[in-house]
């Protein structure tokens, strides 16, 4: 079978640079006129085309991006990523309903809150590597449900409501954060997505995203060359967390009503299986999957409970088939094909790294 | 030609009862070619591990131009000026060969995360100046033309260079080459001791673990020979070439030691 994607990959690596823009822009394009009925009527026929588009689709896409920086990026495999957008979204509804902040000033304060739980979970458990890190993230997304549920203050399991939305800008109806039209709502995650898109891409193409691969193949050799693994992989946890901070705020300020339930151990598998289903590691790869896992369930609505079972043969038939991804970063291919992903190294790998260094 | 770039002072380690390394002194000169010569098992590595911050000494200090390295972390220790090579290669193999050296010269780069999000002027000149020297570097070891290709894709021998390029990257004062000549014919052995010379004449001091005898008697300005983690002779080639403790550690251990 011929591999369109990487086809397709070669053509984009020989393009010159203004060609490369213009395919850019027209990506944009589409994405901005997407909310639109006709091309609701082919894509989700049996839902709410707009409103899909935010939640899950454009939620689904921003956590993946983040997620993609820990996992993708990184190596370190985060079990518990829907901690952070739990954390934006307590915050946005704590700060918005009892101190009557505006959204658009919670937006960095949510922000900063995540990426401190990112350093003050990753601060003690970055020195455990793969499955040891795992399990503790795992832990880490289950306690902050947990605390939600049980904390009075926080509104116990019936969450919190009467979330306000993002103020106005008169005369522009793109602005207009009401109940009834997503599409304002859409447009802000579509600018979030963008934005983070060139903040990963500059990250990626310095030395943060050098050292991060470095991490990942071989985490030894590369504090020995320098590289302050542990800064670098404290780095990854809080801008991946920052990311799903981000995304939690919006969510809530478009949902009015927040409750525990919104932030199970399943969206951060959800979001894990975007990542790596796409293509972990490469940008546009993590979009592609993060909007498959948002949207397949959804256009497939009409076939009620079995859309779930064809969901998840899918994802089964395309770890089968295609292990590295739909899009895989080029490097990410070739070290899954030498059989030496960075994630989910066992311990014993470790041992054996350490014999070896003797 | 007489301060001490790195000084072991009575360095002992224990793994559970084993003694990899007992009282273990050394000083090696600045501007020498300093090779550590033993038997397999003799602690040779261990002691590159004690120096560059893998493991924590159980008794004695190393020092780095005068400040000692114990719990440092290894990558504090390459910013003193410490580099090495690995026994068996540690590239990362899916990174090409010239970001292999750009790691490297990352060690001396002050930006991080902030400045690559905003683009700063300051960390855009680094990343500029990395790929200049990572380029220069490439040729300086004679692989110039495998810049674009990835680590793992590259023949063993342009690995092993690639290697050294990757640690002289870090601007270290001191380089530590673990058996570099393994696996090489003759001429890539030649030509080995021909880029080891060039890196000494550059400035910087050379410790190197080494087996083969001819590329040990040819380059080393002085040999320490270790056998169960004791050093039992120090000196110039030709003299502990004919110390009768040598030759007795040497005899006694296995063929393949020598």
């Amino acid at each position: 079978m011929p591999d369109v994607v990487a086809f397709v990959g070669q053509i984009w690596d020989r393009l010159p640079s203004w060609q490369r823009w213009i395919v850019r822009l027209a990506i944009l394009v589409a994405a901005v006129l997407a909310p639109s009925n006709s091309v609701g009527r082919i894509m989700a026929p049996s839902s709410d085309w707009k409103t899909i588009l935010f939640q899950p689709i454009g939620v689904y896409i921003l956590l993946a991006m983040g997620l993609n920086i820990v996992v993708g990026l990184a190596g370190l495999l985060d079990l518990g990523y829907v901690a952070f957008f739990a954390i934006g979204a307590y915050g946005m509804a704590t700060l918005a309903t009892k101190d009557h902040w505006n959204f658009w000033a919670i937006l960095p304060v949510g922000v900063v809150l995540a990426a401190a739980a990112g350093v003050i979970l990753g601060a003690p458990t970055l020195r455990l590597r793969g499955d040891y890190l795992a399990i503790v993230t795992l832990g880490f997304g289950e306690i902050i449900r947990i605390v939600a549920t049980n904390s009075n203050w926080l509104g116990a399991a019936r969450g919190i409501s009467d979330i306000p939305h993002p103020p106005n800008i008169d005369h522009m109806k793109a602005f207009h954060y009401g109940v009834l039209d997503p599409k304002p709502y859409y447009y802000l995650v579509l600018a979030m997505i963008v934005f983070v898109f060139v903040v990963v891409r500059r990250l990626e193409h310095s030395r943060v995203g050098r050292a991060w691969q470095a991490i990942r193949e071989d985490e030894d050799a590369a504090e020995l060359m320098g590289v302050p693994t542990f800064a670098f992989k404290l780095w990854a946890f809080a801008m991946g967390a920052s990311i799903g901070g981000m995304c939690g705020v919006l969510f809530a300020a478009k949902e009015i009503a927040i409750t525990p339930d919104n932030f199970q151990f399943l969206l951060s598998v959800l979001i894990l299986a975007a990542v790596v289903l796409g293509g972990q590691g490469n940008l546009p790869g993590v979009i592609v999957g993060a909007f498959l896992v948002a949207w397949l369930p959804e256009r497939f609505r009409n076939l009620q409970n079995y859309r779930v079972l064809i969901f998840g043969a899918s994802l089964v038939a395309l770890m089968i088939f295609r292990p590295e991804g739909l899009i895989p970063s080029r490097k990410r291919r070739a070290e899954l094909q030498a059989g030496q992903g960075g994630m989910g190294h066992l311990g014993a790998e470790v041992v054996a790294d350490i014999e070896e260094l003797r | 030609m007489s301060e001490p770039v790195v000084e072991l002072d009575a360095l002992t380690v224990r793994f559970g009862g084993v003694v990899a390394l007992a009282e273990l002194s050394l000083s090696v000169e600045e501007g020498a070619i300093f090779a550590l010569i033993g038997p397999n098992g003799a602690g040779k590595t261990t002691a590159f591990n004690i120096i560059t911050g893998v493991y924590r000494p159980s008794e004695g200090d190393v020092r780095v131009i005068g400040a000692s390295v114990v719990g440092r972390k290894p990558h504090q220790i390459t910013r003193l000026g410490v580099a090495r090579t690995f026994q068996n290669i540690r590239l990362f193999s899916n990174m090409t060969a010239l970001e292999n050296v750009m790691v490297g010269t990352d060690a001396r780069h002050q930006t991080s995360v902030p400045g690559a999000v905003l683009g700063l002027p300051r960390h855009r000149a680094e990343e500029r100046d990395g790929e200049a020297v990572a380029r220069s570097l490439l040729e300086f070891v004679g692989i110039r033309g495998v810049a674009g290709e990835m680590a793992k894709n590259l023949p063993y021998g342009d690995q092993r260079r690639l290697e050294i390029a990757r640690a002289l990257a870090t601007e270290p004062k001191l380089l530590l080459l673990d058996e570099p000549a393994a696996g090489m014919n003759p001429a890539e052995k030649a030509s080995l001791q021909d880029l080891i010379r060039r890196i000494r004449d550059d400035g910087r001091t050379v410790l190197l673990i080494e087996h083969d005898m001819s590329v040990v008697m040819t380059i080393s300005d002085r040999v320490a020979v270790l056998d169960f983690g004791r050093k039992i002779a120090e000196g110039r080639p030709a003299e502990v070439q004919n110390d009768p403790a040598v030759i007795r550690a040497y005899l006694g251990a296995p063929a393949d030691a020598s």
